[in-house]
């Protein structure tokens, strides 16, 4: 009989590689039959994957690292064996400050969009009114990409705007509401903001971070190890998702299903567009394509690389303001599992990097690196503003930032 | 921050009107307890400023809950953490409050004694209430039921000129020989005819 699995997720695309593992059949395949259980907070998805509701969850990367850490509430070791995907974020102004800021009917430059925006965001600061920012959790990509963003263009967070946290099916209506005056949002809520006239799509968070980590599949520590077994047969199934999913022969086919009620309860037109990288900046005009916006599959994309637990163990103690600390900074590592990633995609024929750790940002354009089975191609991992990230020196990195 | 000496500060925060005040009531019944429902997502933080609550009550289905942690996380209004439901170490109070459903907030220091039999409160009206909504689905279920076999029979009635236990008799018949449920079948002959243009 099939072993069940029961994993959280809220209603985001980037949820897609476990609904399609389940409808495709194939965690069937693997002798698994999943239940999926849809929430409306981090929160919820959170308590259940703790106390045994799930063994596993559509989580943000950083909530994985910040439990383990014991951030917020009492600390429970999460282990991260399979990256969900990674961007696939993006930035909406208000239309009035999309306006100011000068954006077009092109996703800008970053560095030039915040040039703009710094100058209004200065202004509205002395004359007493921040601007406001909404960010899907205060432990989230979208939280740490944003001010990484604004910071390095010369913008303080919580000094010169204020940035707090808006659940995503309220984005829009905060945006035309003029509680926010930006969003950072997975899709479809950039979209459906989009569709409503609140706002327009500045910027996609792979703009910021070319190839920045977003959810991951986060299991408690202790059901990885009693589980393994079957948690090995999870990730195979997720990762024949993935490369349906990328697939633009299925693309149709797969945002049919993520729009159905019991998963994202959405738009199928509006999913399709994330899932081809194509968006609507603004209402009534052309679609624009963006590669790679959302990144599922290619460069062992949902390899969880040490280095990156590591970056988002920077940003937390960077906008926290605390000291860094060399002992958390190892538990926040190990909560990525390279180990059991490369031993569920053994002799798949996946590539599987035969490091488990990178120098982030560093690469600029296509390059070979080594794989236990050769070699595969990376492409460019850049962070906007060209910093490099070396996973060696946490310490150094966080005293050179903004 | 003075309040009534002793009473505690209960926060209900549910978009359900109903819901929430079926827990009010359910803890009402307990001495010295001061309750605040909100149920409007607006400006929530700025409410729960305002009303500096020892407890709060959250149903697990809100996304405002991120909101509410992250307030948790950076108030520097409140002199006390606020932990997570009732003790770190009451695992099974915790549990059961998920099951029902509802989250549970609670200053730091109150005493597990005060906080466990308001925590059980609220526990037992979740669940009374999802037990509530679920017979009313039921219920409700049935009223279309009844309705759908009412116009099928009348459809055959009208169509084949037959009186209504008989109609009634071919209905029951077809689902049984198709191992089906009545109303399904009647279901099927309300949108055969809708599609053959009836009304």
């Amino acid at each position: 009989m099939a072993e069940i699995l029961t994993i959280g997720f809220l209603p985001l695309v980037d949820a897609c590689l476990p609904i399609l593992a389940h409808e495709h059949g194939f965690a069937e395949d693997e002798g698994l039959s999943l239940r999926l259980v849809r929430d409306v907070s981090w929160a919820t998805v959170l308590d259940r994957l703790l106390y045994g509701h799930s063994d596993a969850a559509h989580l943000v990367a950083p909530l994985a690292i910040a439990t383990t850490l014991g951030r917020g509430r009492p600390a429970q070791p999460l282990s991260v064996p399979f990256v969900l995907g990674l961007n696939g974020n993006a930035i909406t102004l208000s239309s009035d400050l999309a306006r100011q800021v000068g954006a077009g009917d092109k996703l800008g430059d970053p560095a030039t969009v915040g040039a703009a925006l710094k100058a209004v965001a200065l202004a509205r600061a002395n004359a007493g009114q921040r601007l406001r920012f909404g960010v899907v959790h205060r432990y989230s990509s979208h939280n740490y990409m944003l001010r990484y963003w604004l910071a390095s263009c010369g913008i303080r967070p919580d000094h010169d705007v204020e940035i707090s946290t808006v659940p995503p099916p309220f984005c829009a209506d905060a945006l035309e509401a003029g509680e926010v005056d930006g969003i950072c949002v997975g899709e479809p809520w950039n979209s459906v903001a989009v569709e409503r006239g609140a706002g327009q799509i500045v910027l996609a968070t792979a703009q910021i971070w070319r190839r920045g980590v977003e959810k991951v599949l986060a299991l408690r520590e202790p059901v990885l190890a009693d589980k393994r077994d079957a948690i090995e047969r999870l990730i195979r199934a997720l990762c024949r998702a993935a490369k349906h999913f990328v697939d633009p022969e299925n693309w149709e086919v797969n945002a049919a299903i993520l729009a159905r009620a019991e998963y994202l309860d959405g738009d199928a037109v509006l999913i399709r567009r994330a899932i081809s990288d194509r968006l609507l900046l603004r209402r009534s005009e052309e679609i624009v394509a963006f590669p790679d916006f959302m990144f599922q599959y290619r460069e062992a994309a949902n390899f969880p690389w040490v280095s990156q637990a590591a970056w988002l163990y920077t940003q937390m103690v960077r906008w926290e303001g605390l000291r860094f600390d060399a002992e958390e900074a190892v538990k926040a590592a190990r909560v990525f599992r390279p180990d059991v990633y490369r031993s569920a995609l053994v002799g798949t024929g996946e590539p599987l990097p035969g490091a488990s750790s990178k120098v982030e940002g560093s690469l600029l354009q296509r390059t070979l690196v080594g794989t236990q089975q050769g070699s595969m191609i990376l492409e460019s991992n850049r962070f906007f503003d060209g910093r490099v990230f070396d996973p060696s020196d946490l310490a150094g990195y966080l005293a050179d930032l903004p | 921050m003075l309040h009534r000496s002793g009473a505690m500060r209960i926060a209900i925060i549910d978009e359900s009107t109903a819901r929430a005040s079926i827990i009010r009531e359910g803890l009402a019944s307990l001495p010295d307890c001061e309750i605040f429902v909100v149920s409007e997502r607006r400006a929530l933080v700025a409410r729960i400023e305002e009303i500096a609550p020892e407890v709060v009550l959250m149903d697990l289905g809100n996304p405002s809950r991120d909101v509410l942690e992250e307030y948790f996380a950076v108030s520097r209004a409140l002199d006390r953490p606020i932990a997570m439901f009732v003790d770190e170490s009451d695992d099974e109070a915790i549990a059961a409050s998920i099951d029902a459903g509802v989250s549970a907030y609670v200053v730091d220091g109150l005493s597990a004694q005060r906080i466990r039999p308001l925590v059980d409160v609220a526990v037992r009206r979740f669940n009374a209430f999802s037990r509530l909504q679920s017979d009313l689905a039921e219920a409700r279920g049935r009223l279309a039921d009844r309705d759908a076999v009412d116009k099928a029979k009348r459809i055959l009635m009208n169509s084949r000129g037959i009186p209504e236990p008989e109609a009634y008799a071919e209905i029951r018949k077809t689902a049984m020989n198709q191992g089906r449920k009545i109303a399904e079948i009647a279901d099927a002959i309300v949108t055969a005819h809708k599609l053959m243009g009836g009304k």
